[in-house]
């Protein structure tokens, strides 16, 4: 046997190749960002204007509903991790992930899992209505049949995640290069395994509340309903204890990849690398105690809210490190601002700006009116879009030259980077404002006072989603063709993946290479 | 490039022009709102300086963060022909940037702890409101003064679909307002029927979580009166956008006279119990009845959404007339279907069961009398 690829689909279908499986994740990932953007288009529409004009209120709680869990566990989560696959090894000067097998299945239960979610959006009842957060009863005695689809579903991403998981902390921990100790790590391998730990520790604790509802629905337990002697807010702790874990799930490996592009930009080693690290493990460990702060208004008794205030204020003080260690890698840098460098700056001013709202978010007696409002919507979409998504798009540009050996379109990126950073910012940041005013959040339909900001948000919110067919365009014709990248690709840039040939060889390292660190 | 950048801004310019157009044209109409009520209570007030004080401070810590990365950013690039330094290392600096945070955030977290501590006295009450959140509507029952009443959204359907104008408080007006009085403090003490809601008013700065089987308390003290609007904040289903709240602040005196005119009304009605209706009095306030309080699941054509809420063409409504009416007064135990019976009048659950029977095709020709509901629920 030759050593490239096998021909036709059982190419695919039976890889165990890291980079054959991280092309699939990346892919898969892209098209459920655009399905899931198309349910939040739907959205925006029907908010554009007071009245009701599009789309039912029920099938406008199957949009939220459906928008959230594909984002979070569709887009974004397969998004990291076929980053994981392509560059873990990569980075790390391993042959491939260190179960190869597992890679496989993990990624190929994934588009069934996918599919089953999206087919109850044609059964009878209609798909899940009931808010990406599912709290009962509304998710239990009150939802739809579809709801039992919903359960499968979600147990078979949780499986693929701990799969996942497992499989990047084994061949972090086993298949570095001679050399590469533990703080010589590329960041974006120390957040990864940060990452994956906190999967194997939720993703176990979100298929336990599933579970829990599956029994309540169908085998008379009473889990979350208050006449059976449960309690609904019971299912809250429960959900956070995963959901909070989660949205640091979303975030670190971000942290990764930005550490990777601003210091090769900047031309200067990344400022206090050590930190970066410790800062990383203490947002690691600090979002296991701060979940209740999704619930100040649920009844909590005063020392636990005093508790959660506190403990969720704390967290400000490692991300504020991981921004000042950014801002003073750039400082004295020699900067240039090709696409993924201006992805990676917006990254970090309005991953701030989402940090600044969830700070306001924290202080409990103003989360009293916060909560469940726009503001809220606001807060989380300035950390998932300028964060999560800004930092992938901005790794797809830094490391596609070396993924498929041509350069991309830099104009193109650059209008890209321009077009959804308007976009993004005509959409979210009216929503502090209607959030303010006192809009709660999953209403399809609002009083006028409201409909400045709304019909704002939704003209922003069609020209970020335009942005991305062009993102795809520029991805597509760089597969297809461009100018040859050489294989340093960027000016000196530091890591292992750089010392291989773009485009990176079907196998790599296949005899571990010699590392030298620069710091 | 330069063309690009001409591109874009005339395309800005553009877009700039059209916010401004729609922005006059929306000050005719109402008010453009941006930030956090400040509020009637004391609560609120302290809410309001919280908040704003938390602005401040991000914009502070901002400026500082923002500046440095601008100036580097505009200072040191390579096309101004500098090199770049070296560092990457200062125990120093790390140390300080943990610090001064730190120290911020106990500044920040001092009079929010105080203001919680105040929001959770609920001591001392002089008016006990029990609040109960339905799918959707909301039943408010004065404690004490045995005044307990539903709370609807009065917007008609036509301004909702577009085909009447909407009025200066769509969506936020009700039929049955509650009413308080002023400069006395009030405790909310909040529960649910189905679902969890959240009964949020924001002049009261009071938003507490509607839980089915457990209570929440809460408080405001009134300074001002007026009619302050609030919502739902909770997913609760389809309607959660549709279930309003309105509170009218008013003076002691006309608080009590509002609660005596309750009394009375109620009073009146458990007399109607014992009146015999004829069939079109009952069908005509049936159709009134159910577009209210049913039309919502089961549809105003009566077919329901297939999966999710049964039609009514079939099954009980055809069927005897005893179970049509268990089903409406005790609801059905695991599903949506709500008992009526603590909602709904008897005269109105007669009206409402009798058009049900004869509406849409449906042609039992039978009737219900107040009197029959009252018999049901004393499981006669």
């Amino acid at each position: 046997m030759a050593h490239g690829p096998a021909k036709g689909i059982t190419r695919w279908l039976y890889t165990t190749n890291h980079k054959d499986i991280g092309s699939m994740y990346l892919w898969f990932s892209f098209a459920m960002f655009f399905l899931g953007g198309i349910f939040a288009l739907v959205i925006r529409a029907e908010l554009f204007q007071p009245g009701l004009q599009i789309v039912d209120p029920n099938f406008f709680n199957q949009m939220t509903t459906m928008h959230g869990l594909v984002m979070v566990f569709g887009a974004v989560m397969p998004a990291f991790v076929g980053l994981a696959n392509w560059m873990i090894p990569m980075q790390i000067g391993a042959p491939d992930m260190a179960l190869p097998r597992m890679n496989n299945w993990s990624f190929w239960i994934l588009p069934f899992a996918f599919a089953m979610l999206s087919s109850t959006l044609f059964m009878e009842g209609g798909a899940p209505n009931f808010g990406w957060t599912f709290y009962a009863p509304l998710s239990t005695t009150y939802a739809p049949p579809s709801v039992t689809f919903f359960i499968f579903a979600v147990h078979i991403m949780g499986a693929s995640s701990i799969m996942g998981a497992i499989n990047i902390i084994a061949t972090i921990v086993n298949m570095r290069a001679p050399g590469m100790t533990y703080m010589k790590m590329p960041l974006f391998v120390w957040t990864w395994l940060i990452t994956a730990f906190l999967l194997i520790a939720v993703m176990p604790v979100l298929a336990g509340v599933v579970t829990m509802m599956l029994m309540d629905i169908h085998f008379g337990t009473s889990f979350f309903d208050a006449a059976g002697g449960g309690d609904p807010v019971l299912f809250q702790h429960i959900f956070w204890f995963f959901g909070h874990p989660e949205v640091y799930i979303m975030i670190l490996p971000a942290f990764g990849i930005v550490s990777a592009i601003i210091p090769t930009f900047a031309r200067k080693p990344l400022f206090g690398y050590s930190s970066m690290v410790y800062a990383t493990a203490a947002i690691a460990f600090l979002s296991f105690v701060v979940w209740a702060h999704h619930m100040f208004t649920v009844g909590l008794p005063i020392a636990g809210e005093l508790f959660f205030m506190w403990a969720t204020m704390l967290i400000a003080v490692p991300t504020g490190v991981k921004v000042f260690n950014w801002v003073a890698t750039m400082f004295k840098g020699a900067m240039t601002f090709e696409t993924p460098m201006l992805f990676s700056i917006a990254f970090v001013i309005l991953f701030t700006i989402g940090g600044f709202s969830g700070l306001m978010l924290a202080i409990a007696p103003a989360d009293f009116q916060y909560h469940d409002t726009y503001f809220v919507v606001a807060h989380f979409h300035y950390v998932l879009v300028p964060g999560a998504i800004f930092s992938i798009t901005a790794g797809v540009y830094y490391w596609l030259p070396k993924w498929c050996g041509n350069m991309y379109n830099e104009t193109m990126g650059k209008v890209h980077f321009w077009l959804a950073f308007i976009g993004l910012n005509v959409t979210f940041f009216p929503m502090h404002f209607s959030g303010l005013a006192g809009m709660p959040r999953r209403i399809p339909d609002y009083n006028m006072m409201f409909a400045d900001w709304n019909m704002i948000s939704s003209v922003g919110a069609f020209l970020f989603g335009a942005a991305q067919v062009m993102f795809l365009y520029n991805v597509i014709a760089t597969i297809v063709g461009g100018k040859k990248a050489t294989a340093e690709v960027w000016e000196n840039p530091e890591g292992l993946e750089w010392t291989v040939p773009s485009p990176a060889p079907y196998h790599t390292f296949s005899e571990p290479p010699e590392f030298k660190s620069s710091h | 490039m330069l063309k690009t950048a001409r591109g874009l801004s005339a395309w800005l310019l553009g877009f700039a022009v059209l916010l401004a157009s729609h922005w006059t044209l929306a000050e005719e109409t109402a008010q453009l709102k941006f930030n956090m009520t400040r509020g009637v209570t004391p609560v609120s007030q302290d809410i309001h300086g919280l908040h704003m004080l938390m602005f401040w401070w991000c914009v502070g810590i901002g400026v500082v963060v923002f500046g440095v990365m601008f100036v580097s950013m505009f200072l040191h690039r390579k096309s101004r022909g500098v090199k770049p330094a070296n560092f990457h290392e200062s125990t120093w600096l790390e140390l300080t940037w943990t610090a001064i945070p730190f120290a911020i955030l106990i500044l920040m977290g001092i009079p929010a702890s105080k203001s919680l501590i105040e929001l959770y006295d609920t001591s001392e009450s002089e008016v006990d409101v029990l609040i109960t959140g339905y799918q959707w509507r909301w039943k408010y029952e004065i404690l004490g003064e045995d005044v307990s009443f539903f709370s609807n959204l009065s917007t008609p359907r036509d301004e909702i679909d577009g085909f009447a104008e909407k009025n200066p408080n769509y969506l936020l007006e009700v039929d049955e307002p509650l009413v308080l009085p002023v400069g006395k403090k009030v405790r909310f003490i909040v529960t649910a029927n189905d679902v969890i809601h959240n009964w949020w008013v924001p002049d009261f700065g009071v938003k507490r979580d509607a839980i089915p089987g457990f209570t929440n308390e809460s408080w405001a003290i009134i300074e001002e009166p007026g009619v302050y609007r609030g919502q739902c904040a909770e997913l609760c289903g389809k309607d959660h956008g549709f279930m309003p709240i309105v509170v009218e602040a008013k003076t002691q005196e006309e608080y009590r006279a509002w609660l005596d005119e309750k009394k009375a009304a109620a009073a009146a009605l458990a007399e109607l119990t014992e009146k015999t209706f004829t069939f079109d009095e009952l069908y005509a306030k049936g159709e009134e009845v159910y577009n209210r309080s049913c039309a919502a699941c089961h549809q105003a054509n009566g077919e329901g959404v297939p999966g999710a809420f049964p039609s009514l063409k079939q099954g009980i409504t055809v069927g005897p007339i005893k179970e049509h009416i268990d089903v409406v007064v005790n609801g059905v135990n695991g599903t949506a279907m709500q008992a009526f019976g603590e909602q709904l009048s008897e005269v109105d659950i007669a009206a409402v069961v009798t058009y049900e029977r004869n509406a849409w095709g449906n042609n039992m020709g039978d009737l219900a009398q107040p009197l029959d509901i009252y018999n049901h629920k004393q499981g006669k």
